[in-house]
C-alpha cells in the first residue's frame, strides 16, 4: 500500500467521520427544536454563566440537556472541520490559517474589551481563533489535495464558523428568523461535507482516473452515460425542490406553534382546510397543546398544506428520476452506481413521506419529528451527490487528490492539471 | 370661613366615594370544551415528576359546577393611561411543581411582577411578547433557591406569554393593563372590579381559548354596583 493511497484513505475516512458527526449534530439540533428547548440556556457562549465546557452536570436537565449537548457537539464538529481544512490544504494552508486565527483572536479580544454588547461574539471569535491558530501550528508536511477539494475545505471552514455564530446570536438576539437560517445553512453545510467525502472516495477516484466501458470514456473517465441530459436536469430540479421543502419545514418548525393541522389525509376534516377567522378560532379552541405553543394562524395552515403538496411533487419527481436511471443501469459501472444511488434516494423519500405522516398522527412526537429532519437532510445530500455524479460541468478540478506518483504541489495558482486536458 | 371650607371638602369627599362603584358578574361557558390532556412530559422528567403523585393535566378550560369559567380576564376597554402600577403591590408568579401558578394573571403597566422559583430545579423565565408589542422579550435563568426575578411591562398587552424552555410544558399568560380596573374570574367564574368611577364603559372578557380577542359588553356605572355577565362559546 503506497503512502499516497493510505493518506487518501485517511482523509476520506476523516471526511466521512466529519460528515457523520455533522449529521448527528443536525439530529441533536432537530431534537432541540422538537423539544422546544432552543432558548433553554439564555446566555451564549457561556452556559448559565459557566464556561460552556465546565457546566456542572446537575444543570444538564430538561431542555438544557439538549441545547447544551448541541453546543458541545457543535464545538467537536468545528474542531473536526478545522482539522479537515488543514488536512486538505496541506502544509501550504498553515500560513493562511495562522493569519486567520490571529485575526480572529485579535478581533475577538477587541470586541470583549471595547464593546460590552458584543462580548459574547468576542469570546466566540477569540475561542475559534485560538483553535485555528493551533491548526496552523500542526507541522506535518502533507501535500495539498486538488484545487477543488482545497477550496471546498475553505468553504466549510468559513461555514462552520458562521453556523456557530448564527446559533449563538439566535439565542441572545431572540431572533426566530436566525433559527430558520441556521437550520437551512446546516443542510448546505452537510451536503458540502458529503461532497468532500465523495471526492476523496475510492469510488470517485476509480471513476475519475480509469476508463472502464468504452461507453464511459470521456473527460477523465467521467460518467457520460449515467443518465440522459433530461434526467440529469430532473435530478437537479428535484434536489432544488427538496431544498425548498426543507426551507418550508424549517419555517414551520420555527413558528413554535405545534401542528397547524393534526389530521391526515384530510386537513381539519377537509381536502383544503378553511382559514376564515371563525374556523381558525375553532381550531385554536379545540386544540389542547401540552408545550407552550403559539396559537395557529392562517399562514401556518397554508404553509403546512404547501409542505404536503410539495411532498407529493417530490415523491413523483424522485420516482421519475429513479425510474430513468434504473432503466439505463446496464450501460456501465457508472450508470449502475447511479441507479443504485437513485434507489437509495427513492427509499429515503418514501421513508420521509412516512415520517411526515407519522409526525402528524403522533401530534409531533419529538423523536418522530427529529427523524423527519434527519431523513430530510439525507435526501437532500443524496440528491446533491447524484447531481454531481451525473453532471460533468463543475467549476472544480475533478482529479483524484492523491494518485500514486502525483508530485504536484499546491502553489496557490489556479492552473491546468495533468488530466484536465482530457475534459 | 373655616367651617365652610371643611363642609365643602366633606361634601366633595362624600361625592367621590359615592360615585365609585363595583362592576361584578359571572362568566359562563357554553359548548363542549375539549378534554384536558395529561402532561406526561412533566411526569417523565426526573426532577419534576417526583413532585407530583399523579400526572397533572392541562388547564385550558377550568369550568365550575354552574358552567362558571375561571381564568377569564375582565377589564374596562375604553380606559387608558390611568395606571397606578408603580405604587401597586407586586404580583407573584410562582413556579411550583414545575408548573406556573397562577397560569393566568393580570398586572398594570409599571407594576412589579415577581417570579418565584419554589422548585428544587433550574428554570428559565422567558417572556414572549406578541408580534408588534412594545414590551421587551427577556430570558433569564433562575436556579433552584435563586432570588425572585422582577419584571415590569411598559405597554398594555393581552396574554403576554411566560414560558420555561427547560420544561417546555410550563407556561403562563399575563395580561398587562394600563389602568387598575380589571379582575380575573375565580373557579366559579365570578369577578369583581372595584372602585370604578361613574360613567359608561365597555367591559371586555378575555379567555385565551374561548375568547382570545375578547367579548364586549356596555355597562353604565353610577352610585350603585353594576352587574354584567358574559357567556363565552366553544364551537
Amino acid at each position: 500500500m503506497s503512502h499516497a493511497s493510505s493518506t487518501s484513505r485517511g482523509v476520506h475516512a476523516f471526511a466521512v467521520a466529519t460528515a457523520i458527526a455533522t449529521l448527528l449534530l443536525i439530529a441533536v439540533g432537530g431534537l432541540v427544536t422538537s423539544k422546544g428547548a432552543g432558548m433553554a440556556v439564555p446566555d451564549w457562549p457561556t452556559s448559565y454563566g459557566y464556561n460552556m465546557f465546565a457546566l456542572p452536570i446537575h444543570l444538564w436537565t430538561g431542555g438544557a440537556l439538549y441545547e447544551h449537548t448541541h453546543r458541545l457537539w457543535a464545538s467537536v464538529v468545528g474542531l473536526m472541520v478545522v482539522a479537515l481544512t488543514r488536512w486538505l490544504g496541506g502544509r501550504a494552508s498553515r500560513k493562511p490559517l495562522a493569519w486567520i486565527g490571529a485575526a480572529e483572536l485579535l478581533a475577538g479580544l477587541l470586541m470583549v474589551t471595547l464593546w460590552p454588547s458584543l462580548r459574547g461574539t468576542g469570546f466566540f471569535l477569540s475561542g475559534i481563533g485560538g483553535v485555528v491558530l493551533l491548526a496552523a501550528l500542526v507541522w506535518i508536511r502533507n501535500d495539498a489535495a486538488s484545487h477543488g477539494l482545497v477550496r471546498l475545505g475553505w468553504i466549510v471552514f468559513v461555514l462552520v464558523q458562521v453556523q456557530g455564530l448564527l446559533g449563538g446570536l439566535r439565542v441572545v438576539l431572540f431572533k426566530d428568523q436566525l433559527g430558520i437560517f441556521h437550520a437551512a445553512l446546516a443542510q448546505v453545510f452537510f451536503v458540502l461535507l458529503c461532497i468532500i467525502a465523495l471526492f476523496t472516495s475510492r469510488t470517485w477516484r476509480r471513476h475519475v482516473s480509469h476508463q472502464s466501458s468504452p461507453l464511459e470514456q470521456g473527460a477523465v473517465g467521467m460518467p457520460v452515460r449515467a443518465g440522459s441530459r433530461a434526467s440529469r436536469f430532473a435530478i437537479l430540479a428535484t434536489t432544488v425542490l427538496i431544498f425548498i421543502q426543507l426551507l418550508i419545514g424549517a419555517t414551520m418548525r420555527h413558528q413554535h406553534a405545534g401542528l397547524a393541522i393534526w389530521d391526515f389525509p384530510l386537513a381539519h376534516g377537509e381536502l383544503w382546510p378553511a382559514t376564515d377567522p371563525e374556523s381558525v378560532l375553532r381550531y385554536n379552541q379545540q386544540r389542547v397543546e401540552i408545550s407552550s405553543a403559539n396559537p395557529i394562524t392562517p399562514f401556518q395552515i397554508h404553509l403546512h398544506m404547501a409542505h404536503r403538496f410539495m411532498a407529493v411533487v417530490i415523491l413523483a419527481a424522485v420516482v421519475y428520476c429513479a425510474g430513468t436511471l434504473w432503466r439505463s443501469r446496464r450501460l456501465g459501472e457508472s450508470s449502475h452506481f447511479a441507479a443504485r444511488c437513485s434507489a437509495v434516494w427513492l427509499g429515503l423519500i418514501l421513508a420521509q413521506v412516512g415520517l411526515g405522516i407519522a409526525t402528524v398522527l403522533t401530534h409531533k412526537a419529538a423523536d418522530v419529528a427529529t427523524a423527519h429532519v434527519v431523513v430530510g437532510v439525507l435526501s437532500l445530500a443524496t440528491g446533491a451527490l447524484l447531481c454531481i455524479f451525473t453532471f460533468r460541468s463543475l467549476a472544480f478540478s475533478m482529479r483524484a487528490p492523491f494518485l500514486p506518483g502525483d508530485a504536484r504541489r499546491f502553489t496557490g495558482r489556479s492552473g491546468v492539471t495533468a488530466g484536465a486536458s482530457q475534459r | 370661613m373655616k367651617m365652610t371650607s371643611l363642609l365643602v371638602l366633606a361634601a366633595g369627599l362624600a361625592a367621590g366615594v359615592a360615585t365609585a362603584a363595583e362592576i361584578s358578574g359571572t362568566v359562563t361557558l357554553n359548548g363542549n370544551p375539549p378534554a384536558e390532556k395529561a402532561i406526561t412530559p412533566l411526569k417523565d422528567d426526573p426532577n419534576c415528576g417526583k413532585l407530583h403523585s399523579s400526572v397533572p393535566t392541562t388547564k385550558f378550560y377550568v369550568v365550575g359546577a354552574d358552567k362558571g369559567l375561571a381564568d377569564v380576564v375582565v377589564m374596562l376597554k375604553n380606559v387608558s393611561g390611568k395606571s397606578t402600577g408603580a405604587s401597586a403591590k407586586p404580583v407573584v408568579l410562582d413556579q411550583k411543581g414545575c408548573i406556573y401558578t397562577p397560569q393566568i394573571l393580570a398586572v398594570q403597566t409599571g407594576q412589579k411582577l415577581l417570579v418565584k422559583n419554589s422548585d428544587p430545579a433550574l428554570h428559565n423565565v422567558h417572556t414572549k411578547p406578541g408580534a408588534g408589542s412594545a414590551n421587551k422579550e427577556e430570558n433569564r435563568a433562575q436556579m433552584q433557591g435563586g432570588p425572585d426575578l422582577p419584571f415590569t411591562f411598559a405597554a398594555s398587552e393581552n396574554f403576554l406569554k411566560f414560558q420555561c424552555d427547560v420544561h417546555p410544558w410550563m407556561f403562563a399568560w399575563v395580561t398587562v393593563v394600563d389602568h387598575p380596573y380589571f379582575a380575573v374570574t375565580d373557579k366559579d367564574g365570578k369577578f369583581a372590579i372595584k372602585d370604578v368611577p361613574a360613567g359608561k364603559y365597555t367591559v371586555t372578557a378575555l379567555h385565551r381559548k374561548a375568547a382570545p380577542t375578547g367579548l364586549d359588553k356596555e355597562v353604565e356605572v353610577s352610585d350603585a354596583a353594576a352587574k354584567v355577565d358574559f357567556v363565552l362559546e366553544v364551537k
